[in-house]
């Protein structure tokens, strides 16, 4: 896997105050990469930099082997974005704006604006003004900008924003479409834990300009799995999972350990074998809402 | 370039700014037409349709005589020499130099809305030109292209320069063709005077020299034309730094109308003459009306307008280049 986006050290200082702390993540082909952390926790500011509307202070940002600030053109090339919301023309048609942005771009050929179009399944209403479309509509003609030139790395900025229960899915298998079947790279970020969970395959924990952890979704969710056993009598089954696995805690009436699912089915062996009598075999993977408040030390979301 | 530049104008086209400007147009120079024929049918009413001739006999007679008497002064006596050849001219051409024709009323309708009118124009279609993208979230989307953030401002300026010069050029053509249904569209010769300097209290006469009307109103239209540009790149300006619409308007707004009032009452405040608000008449420099301030002249000006002008643009790129765009 080829990465597509590098970033290093990036810095911004506004004033005195410095709010983007040195960030420091790559992203790979073909994968999403989640940004999650609460609403001022520097994401939109980042997102902002690497598509080149803010200056970083310090730090270096390349694209596809292009570094940002020199080589410019060549850099933005390889990138869509939606930065915050898809604000288009609302007094041209789809089709108008989607002409607009086609050329800007080199040599862009005609069948390129029906492909996204169709890609992002809005024929019926391309011709009409983007005064008169939902928010949906808004979205996804602004994803069809941004796929207009091919792009390597697509960045969107909440992408599910004011979506109905039904566009959120929408665009989420669209983006994993993106991702697996069109090799691209894609950035997303959010506040909701949930979405990244359920679309990203890294996913990187901001939090006050500063990134704490960038891990693979489910790595993360696997360090921080836990069992929870019922049996009777407690105490002795205790001591026997102890001699096991560290035993965390008791939680309603249940004892809690770490997860290790090959060793299950023997640690549960033991204790039959001591007669004890297991009920319930529970194990539970936390949210990352849990995560986050373990790794931020109780920053509250939202 | 031209596929930028060509986006803008569709831009342009497409807000319809550019249609109103020409309704507004169309209508004014009605109203204007319909008034200056209630005039001159009220002139003619009070003096008779034949006695313009009578009259402009009299007048050449009476410079004839003003000639011929001894002690005037080598420069008046040219004065009054180029002052008889336009009355003859007017005698054996049988035209009523109270009765204008169409070309008359577009050069009236260019001198008087170079200061006020023209610019207003003018901001209308310049003042969102660049903050309507900032404030709608566009710019973010024109500036994420593979295309140099000047390149992108470039493109805009020019496709403001063409809509100047459209507005110039249907205020030329309407009030032409318009005015032209009521007073006929004759009359691109008439000779006209112009090369007045006004040297404190006198009146120099020393370089006037007759001009044909349609060489004239060339002149005029192409003075009007760079007012224009002037204060529209001052608006793109604005509209660069600031991302309400209604404050660049209401800045320029107050500009144009304090230089209005200041060039009635600034005589004796000499540095205000530096001010681009007060330079705006320069059609004033070619009719002979004295200037608000003494010591301006039309290449004054004119360099006052440039310089101003030039900051505006310096401004414009070197902001749009460097800013942040949250």
């Amino acid at each position: 896997m080829t990465d597509t986006l590098v970033v290093q050290n990036l810095r911004k200082r506004i004033g005195k105050k410095e709010i983007i702390k040195g960030l420091s993540f790559t992203l790979r082909e073909g994968e999403v990469f989640g940004f999650l952390g609460p609403n001022g926790a520097g994401k939109t500011t980042t997102i902002r930099m690497l598509v080149g509307l803010i200056k970083p202070t310090a730090g270096r940002i390349s694209i596809c082997g292009y570094d940002l600030h020199r080589q410019f053109s060549q850099a933005i090339r390889h990138i869509g974005c939606i930065v915050e919301n898809p604000e288009l023309y609302p007094y041209l048609s789809g089709w108008e704006n989607l002409e607009h942005f086609a050329r800007m771009l080199p040599d862009l050929p005609k069948e390129r604006l029906h492909e996204v179009v169709t890609l992002v399944g809005l024929q019926n209403r391309i011709h009409d003004r983007v005064r008169t479309y939902s928010l949906g509509m808004r979205q996804r003609l602004g994803i069809a900008q941004a796929l207009l030139g091919h792009p390597k790395v697509l960045i969107l900025d909440e992408p599910t924003n004011g979506l109905d229960p039904v566009g959120i899915r929408e665009m989420r298998e669209f983006i994993r479409f993106l991702a697996e079947k069109e090799k691209l790279s894609v950035l997303v970020s959010s506040h909701l834990l949930s979405e990244i969970q359920l679309m990203c395959d890294r996913v990187a924990i901001m939090s006050k300009g500063e990134i704490i952890r960038i891990d693979d979704v489910e790595q993360l969710l696997k360090e921080q799995a836990r069992v929870y056993w019922k049996a009777t009598p407690i105490e002795r089954a205790k001591v026997i999972l102890a001699e096991q696995t560290a035993v965390l805690g008791e939680k309603d009436g249940m004892i809690v350990t770490f997860y290790e699912a090959n060793q299950l089915a023997a640690w549960n062996e033991k204790l039959v074998q001591a007669g004890i009598h297991v009920s319930e075999i529970q194990p539970k993977l936390p949210t990352l809402e849990d995560l986050f408040i373990e790794l931020t030390g109780g920053e509250t979301i939202d | 370039m031209i596929n930028l530049v060509y986006n803008e104008m569709l831009k342009i086209v497409r807000k319809k700014r550019l249609f109103i400007i020409a309704a507004i147009i169309a209508v004014l120079v009605g109203l204007f037409t319909y008034a200056q024929f209630k005039h001159v049918q009220e002139v003619q009413k009070r003096l008779g349709t034949n006695d313009w001739r009578t009259q402009l006999q009299q007048q050449i007679i009476d410079t004839q005589n003003r000639l011929n008497s001894s002690g005037i002064s080598e420069e008046w006596r040219k004065f009054l020499q180029i002052r008889l050849q336009q009355q003859q001219y007017y005698l054996d051409h049988d035209i009523n130099p109270s009765a204008p024709g169409a070309p008359t009323f577009m050069r009236m309708f260019v001198e008087n809305s170079i200061e006020l009118f023209v610019p207003l124009m003018v901001m209308v279609v310049v003042a969102d030109l660049v903050s309507s993208e900032a404030s709608g979230g566009t710019m973010k989307l024109l500036l994420t292209r593979p295309v140099k953030r000047w390149k992108i401002l470039l493109s805009k300026y020019i496709a403001m320069v063409l809509s100047v010069s459209f507005i110039m050029l249907s205020l030329a053509v309407l009030s032409y063709l318009i005015s032209g249904a009521v007073f006929g569209y004759g009359g691109w010769n008439l000779p006209l005077l112009t090369g007045f300097a006004v040297h404190g209290e006198e009146l120099n006469t020393a370089n006037v020299h007759m001009l044909p009307q349609w060489k004239y109103l060339l002149i005029e239209l192409g003075l009007a034309w760079f007012v224009a540009l002037v204060v529209g790149t001052l608006t793109f300006m604005l509209s660069v730094i600031m991302r309400s619409t209604a404050a660049v308007m209401g800045i320029m707004l107050a500009a144009l109308i304090s230089g209005a009032i200041l060039s009635n009452m600034v005589s004796s405040w000499e540095s205000a003459k530096y001010l681009f608000m007060v330079n705006l008449r320069l059609t004033d420099y070619i009719s002979g009306t004295a200037p608000p301030i003494a010591g301006m002249t039309l290449g004054f000006s004119m360099a006052v307008l440039a310089v101003w002008g030039l900051a505006a643009l310096i401004v414009s790129f070197f902001v749009f280049m460097t800013r942040d765009v949250y």
